[in-house]
This record gives structure tokens, sequence and C-alpha cells, in this order.
């Protein structure tokens, strides 16, 4: 009688453990880091091209050219480049944290969750895209 | 009746388990915005205090 309250009592230990550990998302993982510098990186690039008006933050969390003609005609090739390589670095971010805690379905949250901090945290002057179309924060 | 209280515990134990499963199998929206936030924060380098150790550690 007295084992089993004690076998009970580590269990509920246990369980309190997971719990807790339900309440933070893995995110630190060597992937992760990779993907966060390399968007680091290529942000000193995007920073000018987001306050130009040349790309803006979509609604399903990746980015995408909102004006091309906001950079001359010599860099538009290098602009959809840097938008298609932040695009994938992004994917593979959502579905890595997704997988980081074992449960890669978990990915479109994830992308949803970004989608909508990446809005909200953009500075005024930004364009981001709504249920309505492109507006400028 | 020792018997009987076994297994009682080991029921008790079984739903315990089965309900912290259940609750994991949630997307837990609020760890994921925080989560989300952090990684944000250091994409665009919005908290300075990252980016002053970094510039530490390049002097």
């Amino acid at each position: 009688m007295k084992a089993a309250w004690k076998f009970l009592m580590a269990m509920g230990l246990f369980a309190a453990t997971l719990v807790f550990a339900q309440g933070n998302l893995e995110v630190n993982t060597p992937a992760i880091a990779a993907l966060k510098a390399s968007m680091a990186d290529r942000h000193a690039q995007l920073a000018p091209l987001y306050a130009s008006g040349a790309v803006g933050l979509k609604s399903d969390g990746s980015l995408a050219v909102h004006d091309a003609n906001a950079v001359p005609l010599a860099q538009r090739s290098k602009l959809n480049t840097l938008v298609a390589a932040e695009n994938s670095d992004r994917a593979a971010l959502y579905r890595e944290i997704a997988a980081a805690n074992g449960h890669p379905e978990w990915a479109d949250d994830i992308r949803r969750t970004f989608a909508q901090r990446w809005i909200d945290k953009a500075p005024s002057g930004w364009w981001v895209q709504d249920q309505r179309g492109w507006a400028r924060k | 009746m020792k018997r009987v209280s076994t297994a009682t515990a080991m029921v008790a134990l079984s739903l315990v388990m089965a309900g912290c499963v259940t609750i994991n199998i949630y997307f837990p929206a609020a760890a994921a915005e925080k989560a989300a936030d952090r990684i944000i924060d250091e994409v665009w380098q919005l908290k300075p205090g990252a980016e002053a150790k970094e510039g530490e550690s390049a002097k």
C-alpha cells in the first residue's frame, strides 16, 4: 500500500514535469540556429528593401516583391534571389521548429503564428499584406 | 485488499499519463508566439542587447 502511494507520487511529479515542458517550444537546435544566423545575415540586405516598399510581408509568413520599381532595373534579379532565399529559410525554420518539438504537423500552425508576429513587429512604413491586400504600416 | 489498491493506483496512473499525452497533442499557441517573438527579435536585431554583445566580441 505504502509503496503504491510512493509510486503514484513519483509519477505525479513526472507528470508535472511533462506539463511544464508543454509550456515552451524547443527552438534551440543546431539547424534552427543556422537558419536564424542565415536570416539575420540576409536582413542587412533586406532591411532597405522593406523600407522602400520593394518587398513586403505576406500574410502567410513569407515575403514577396511588392514594388519592383523601387529597385533599379540592374538589381531586380538580385531582389528576386533574396526573396526566394529568405522564403526558403523561413519555410525550413517553420518545419524545423515543428520537427524539433516532435510534431511535424505543427508546421502550418507555426507558420501562421510567425506570419502574425512578423507583421505585428514590422516597423511603420513597411508594406504588409492582410485579407484586403497590401497596406503600408 | 492490497491487490485492489495497487490496481486502483495503476488505473489512476494510466489516466494521468493519458491526460498528459492528450494535452500535448494540442498546438501550444502561446508558447509558439513567445518563441516566434524571440526568433524575430534575433533575426531583425530588435533587441539592442544581442547586438551590443556581438559588437563587443568583435572589438
